[in-house]
């Protein structure tokens, strides 16, 4: 032994003393250990388990199907279609510009997408999908699918987007959607999780807007079980949505598609009404546009023409564009006098050319006058003087009151974009728009539907609607939404003397059927299918006494947007009313020469259902009706090629 | 005790040593590394070859190496203390010239068949030095302070490269496994006194020399610290571990969630699921009774080494299967901290569950050296 045993003993004394020790210290740890994980798991367990299915579960929306829009006849305007794109994850690719540069050659993309596709890539997450191209054809989608092996991370993916069958026809009615802007969620209280989706599409304009909520229907969600990644593991579970109602209009296509092309380029447009329900067959708006350029973006350039076009195919022109009535607005004045009882159909009134009202001179069209005018007369030759003098009678508080019975001045609950609500001018609003007094010459401009007096085509339709019916004919665009008839609103009496009505009726008879009517060369000659009517030409400009003095009173000789607006409302057929209509053409010349005969063949269109027959024009007419019928039918025809336009 | 004083008589030899292997560790040892193939199989999401197989094959090899060590004679690796230390000093070296980067620190050499982690095998090293040196050292002459300081200097030696690396967690290992053993081996209460003292003073400057030029620990440490101290700061970023894994444990409760049933893992929430964190996956998928249990385990691992040591006649033996019982601890201890929110994610795995080479194949050696000295105790 080289130690002595004393030392020996107390060393092994004192370490199992200090073994002893730290063992108890281990074990003490290890029971704390033992309490914290008691702690974790047990007192904390609840806590812990919701914040576990809170990183695991991920919701994910399920956009639903868009409801789609048909016409009176059943024919879609607005229809989803599948469409095809191609995506790319990055985390499935190793070298993205390789696999790229390779899709490319296969499906023809260029440069300038790849360039932005790799960018895209390379900010997005790992496992999303970012859009490589988008709206390719299915042969692309075949030949990626085929060569699926050599282009790793790339999916072809299809989904649905929003088609306009009808293009032009229907682009003020129907509008467009497009996807979600900044500027829209802006507007909206609290955006629905729905809308935040990437490219979510809702209505822009028109009744894919006005109907937004409806045709959006309601979206479904998947419950997904994902990975720290987000990548999805499984799905736990799926509630669909519920898709977006079908919407049917009252418009019948095919009357839409004559009224559009009957109008043709120039700037104007047209509403028909049935008197029965108030729905409206037709509003139309020219020019045009194609709704389908805006759903895929549209260009700079395309977007830049349609604004820069000074005949702006943007505007609704048939619910937003406000016009001086003129003398459309003349059986206001009249119904206002006959309800007042200030005057009898019979009375007359002598017009040598002008009326003197506080020394100034109002003018009547026929500068050497008409001499002495019943109502009927009035009416059908549209003298100016006889509804001067009815102005100065009545006042512009009742003929304010009577154009708001007929319809005017009021905003129509059509689901359309900017529906305006025009203006009947009274002396209140005069104070508070310009401060200052009316005048009897506002009354007296405003007796012929110029001055202060605005009216969009639509509250003119209206109004003629009211004045054959006799009842507040209110108008109707949607007809049924998901097969259930939407209610059409109650066309109570207007509460007017009929014989009153009657003799309004018989004064736009006359009109073009009396041969003195203004638009007597643009009457119906078939039987049973006569209409009343009314022309309206309204200034834009003030005729300076020096114009008058020389005679340049020719809208030929003016530059086009100084010309006169052309109007002209109807109903028909006179003996048992069916349908109103109402034309505006701005800038188009004479109510009578311009507005009338496209009145009258829209008319015809909607009465017959059909190109009518020759034998319902005046004789001397026919050869050129029958030129025009077939220049139309031709344009229509190449119009209605099917595919053309789609990408 | 010289091994000349172990007489032939009392000391078993040949076939018959193994009759004299400490059979219940054999056992736990195994059974605890059994818990570490189910939770490896399971985070594997039911792949066998990618995590369990291999470490399975480790395992045996780690069996069949410590089963070797352990028949040969303690006072054989009394003498090899000093090369051990040696090799793994020159490795540790080596391994600051030529290491391999991994999660931003230097910590093992590529060898091809596999990674050697050379501050692992100093672990082991360092406990056979110095129990070599307190059986050598006269018991009165412990508290000496040049004896004091020789000791001390063994230990901050490799601690100091290991950190180096940097390897926090195993640097703060090596340093309380050898003052553990200095402790032991009846070094006087006031050097340790003066030592955590010193240590509470040091920690004071690392903390406050954060921001400035002689910052001692990186960023990624101190934000570690950070988060250890409120993890809600950062769930996402720094935190994101220790909230996680507390989701984890959390959402076992009593029972689990079943096993191969956990989602916190499984769905890769936990990041190094199978290597550090596997904790987690026991205690989400087994609740607390799993945890519990694991924990009973490696209580039980600890008392038998204890109760073995204590009734060792020699010195090193002793102190050597109290140094390794310690380091076992600790590293234990760390990992179940660190998971359980208790302790600053530092990288320490758990023994013989976690997924990794050189862990357990030191661990199973060290066992082996246990044994030794429990079949070659004089009876």
């Amino acid at each position: 032994m080289r130690r002595p045993p004393r030392d020996n003993a107390d060393g092994v004394r004192r370490f199992t003393r200090r073994g002893l020790l730290l063992g108890g210290l281990q074990l003490g740890f290890m029971g704390a250990l033992g309490v914290r994980m008691h702690y974790l798991q047990v007192d904390q367990a609840d806590q812990f388990r919701l914040l576990a299915e809170e990183n695991r579960v991920s919701v994910r929306l399920i956009p639903p199907e868009r409801g789609e829009i048909f016409d009176r006849t059943g024919r879609a305007i607005a229809v989803n279609e599948p469409s095809y794109r191609i995506t790319m994850i990055r985390e499935e690719v190793t070298d993205p510009r390789a696999v790229l540069t390779r899709l490319a050659r296969l499906i023809g993309i260029d440069d300038a997408a790849i360039e932005a596709a790799l960018e895209e890539l390379e900010q997005a997450r790992p496992d999303v999908h970012v859009t490589v191209a988008d709206r390719v054809d299915w042969q692309a989608i075949a030949r990626v699918s085929v060569n699926a092996p050599a282009l790793p991370g790339v999916h072809p993916d299809v989904g649905l987007s929003r088609y306009y069958p009808m293009r032009e026809d229907f682009a003020h009615v129907v509008g467009y959607v497009g996807p979600v802007s900044d500027y829209d969620l802006s507007r909206i209280e609290s955006p629905p999780p729905l809308l935040l989706i990437p490219r979510f599409q809702i209505g822009k304009v028109g009744v894919e807007a006005k109907y937004e909520f409806a045709l959006r229907g309601k979206a479904g969600s998947r419950r997904l079980e994902v990975n720290a990644a987000g990548r999805v593991m499984r799905e736990l579970d799926r509630r669909d949505g519920t898709p977006g109602a079908n919407l049917q209009l009252t418009v019948d296509n095919r009357l839409q598609n004559y009224v559009q092309a009957r109008l043709g380029e120039q700037s104007a447009s047209a509403v028909v009404i049935d008197l029965a329900s108030g729905d409206l067959l037709a509003i139309a708006s020219t020019p045009s546009y194609d709704p389908n350029l805006f759903v895929r973006g549209i260009s700079v350039a395309d977007y830049k023409a349609l604004t820069d076009n000074k005949y702006r195919p943007l505007a609704s022109k048939s619910v937003q564009g406000l016009y001086p009535p003129g003398s459309t607005f003349k059986m206001v004045t009249a119904l206002a006098a006959l309800d007042e009882g200030l005057i009898t159909a019979e009375d007359t009134v002598w017009c040598p050319g002008y009326l003197e009202v506080s020394g100034r001179k109002f003018h009547c069209w026929k500068t050497w006058g008409h001499g002495h005018m019943t109502l009927e007369a009035a009416l059908t030759e549209s003298c100016d003087v006889y509804f001067y003098d009815l102005a100065l009678k009545v006042g512009i508080e009742k003929i304010a009151a009577m154009g708001h019975r007929l319809g005017l001045g009021e905003a129509f609950n059509v689901p359309m974009s900017a529906v305006a609500a025009g203006r009947v001018p009274t002396k209140d609003w005069k104070l508070q728009r310009f401060g200052k007094d009316w005048v009897l010459g506002d009354s007296v401009n405003a007796a012929i539907g110029q001055g202060f007096v605005l009216t969009s085509p639509l509250q003119l339709a209206v109004m003629s609607a009211r004045l054959a019916t006799g009842r507040a004919v209110v108008p109707r665009l949607v007809k049924t939404m998901d097969g259930v008839e939407q209610p059409a609103p109650e066309a109570a009496p207007l509460g007017l003397n009929e014989n009153h009505l009657r003799q309004i009726r018989q004064g736009m008879f006359a009109v073009s059927n009396n041969r003195r009517g203004t638009a007597f060369r643009s009457r119906i000659t078939a039987e049973g299918m006569r209409m009343a009517g009314k022309t309206g030409t309204s200034q834009v400009r003030n005729i300076t006494a020096a114009e008058r003095a020389e005679g340049v009173t020719s809208n030929e000789d003016l530059p086009w947007d100084r010309r006169d607006h052309a109007l002209f409302v109807n109903f028909a057929p006179f003996e048992a009313p069916q349908i109103a209509v109402a034309v505006v053409i701005e800038h188009g010349g004479g109510g009578s020469s311009a507005a009338a005969p496209v009145a009258r063949d829209i008319t015809l269109q909607a009465l017959y259902g059909d190109t009518p027959p020759l034998s319902a024009y005046p004789s001397g007419d026919r050869d050129r009706i029958k030129a025009l019928q077939e220049r139309l039918e031709r344009e229509r025809r190449n119009d209605r090629q099917p595919g053309r336009g789609r990408a | 005790m010289s091994y000349l004083e172990y007489t032939v008589r009392n000391v078993p030899a040949g076939p018959r040593k193994i009759l004299y292997l400490n059979w219940p560790l054999v056992l736990l040892l195994t059974a605890v590394a059994s818990v570490g193939f189910l939770m490896l199989y399971s985070v594997a999401g039911g792949d066998l070859a990618r995590w369990a197989e291999p470490q399975m094959k480790r395992f045996a090899a780690g069996m069949a190496g410590m089963l070797v060590v352990a028949m040969v004679p303690i006072w054989f690796w009394r003498n090899m203390a000093a090369l051990a230390y040696g090799a793994s000093m020159l490795l540790l070296v080596a391994v600051e010239l030529f290491g391999t980067m991994g999660m931003g620190a230097q910590r093992w050499i590529e060898l091809g068949f596999m990674r050697l982690q050379p501050s692992e095998m100093m672990k082991v090293a360092l406990v056979m030095l110095l129990a070599a040196y307190y059986d050598w050292l006269p018991i009165r002459k412990v508290s000496h302070p040049f004896w004091v300081a020789v000791p001390a200097l063994i230990i901050a030696l490799p601690a100091a490269l290991v950190l180096k690396q940097p390897d926090l967690g195993t640097a703060l290992l090596l340093l309380m496994a050898g003052s553990g053993l200095m402790f032991l081996a009846g070094v006087h209460w006031g050097y340790f006194v003066a030592v955590i003292a010193s240590g509470a003073g040091a920690l004071t400057a690392v903390l406050q020399s954060r921001g400035t030029d002689w910052q001692i620990l990186k960023d990624y440490q101190y934000r570690r610290i950070d988060v250890f101290l409120d993890p809600a700061s950062d769930p996402l970023g720094a935190g994101y571990h220790i909230t996680q894994s507390k989701i984890a444990l959390g959402s076992g409760g009593w029972t689990g969630r079943g096993y191969m049933q956990g989602t916190q893992s499984r769905l890769n929430f936990l990041p190094e699921k199978h290597t550090d964190f596997i904790f987690t996956t026991l205690a989400e998928e087994f609740g607390f009774v799993g945890g519990i249990s694991l924990l009973l385990l490696y209580a039980l691992i600890i008392a038998f080494c204890i109760a073995t040591a204590l009734s060792m006649r020699d010195r090193f033996s002793a102190l050597l299967t109290l140094g390794v019982t310690l380091t076992f601890f600790l590293y234990f201890a760390v990992n179940m901290s660190m998971v359980m929110g208790l302790a600053p994610v530092v990288g320490v795995p758990l023994p013989l569950v976690s997924y990794g080479g050189s862990a357990m194949l030191v661990l199973m050696l060290a066992f082996g050296l246990v044994q030794s000295a429990h079949v070659h105790k004089p009876r």
